[in-house]
């Protein structure tokens, strides 16, 4: 993890309810011409089954440790002047936010590639599960590319 | 070296956790234990394990490491099922 960065990102792995606007808010800035804000929602269906909830479960330590590596690489690769990231735990109903990834950038090309970045390294990356719950059945997810 | 026992902390997440049937697990290894060999230990503990063993990444005080990486006394060993936040 880069310490350097700690003034300019945010990390978080959570039980609360996420606050889009508040992650909006967090990476604006004077210098912030382009803010790129991701949401990854729960969805009612998945591989033709309709979902009810999913859990997250996350190894909360090493997952926020996970994330200030990967928005650390995303400082090295993009011009970007900050970045929040939260991600949330235990039970989420359709439509709750699951995740947001917030960056600020002088420009909206840098803005959106290190959006796409964090959320695409944090699904490959950052030790966190998900169970979704259908009709008479559960089930552990296994990652989609 | 390898006489010598250590004792590390084993962590389970997810499916492995509902596997083996509780989060944590104290396990005494060899002085000269990788992570493979405290996995083959594992696996004959909790023989449910050994289906998950392919997909399993391995962490260690909180980083990942590869199967050859030699364990000490007090680590944290977490296994990582396959990931899907977001």
């Amino acid at each position: 993890m880069s310490v350097n960065h700690c003034i300019t990102d945010e990390i978080r792995v959570t039980g609360e309810p996420l606050d889009v606007r508040a992650l909006d808010s967090f990476v604006s800035a004077d210098g912030v011409g382009g803010r790129a804000v991701f949401v990854g929602a729960v969805r009612d269906h998945n591989q033709g089954r309709c979902v009810h909830r999913i859990r997250y479960e996350a190894f909360v330590p090493m997952a926020e440790r996970v994330l200030c590596e990967i928005v650390a690489e995303a400082h090295r690769r993009f011009v970007v002047e900050r970045v929040a990231v939260h991600h949330r735990t235990g039970d989420l109903l359709v439509g709750e936010a699951a995740v947001v990834v917030a960056v600020g950038a002088r420009h909206r090309g840098a803005a959106f590639d290190a959006c796409r970045y964090v959320i695409d390294e944090l699904k490959s990356r950052a030790p966190i599960w998900k169970k979704e719950f259908y009709d008479g059945g559960d089930c552990w997810v296994t990652p989609t590319p | 070296m390898g006489d010598q026992r250590a004792m590390v902390d084993v962590l389970f997440f997810a499916g492995t956790r509902e596997v083996v049937g509780h989060e944590r697990e104290q396990v005494e290894v060899r002085g000269d234990a990788t992570v493979s060999s405290l996995l083959d230990a594992l696996c004959s503990r909790h023989p449910g394990l050994e289906p998950h063993r392919p997909s399993l990444r391995v962490a260690v005080n909180e980083s990942y490491v590869e199967l050859s990486h030699l364990l000490a006394a007090g680590d944290e060993v977490a296994l990582i099922p396959p990931v899907a936040g977001g």
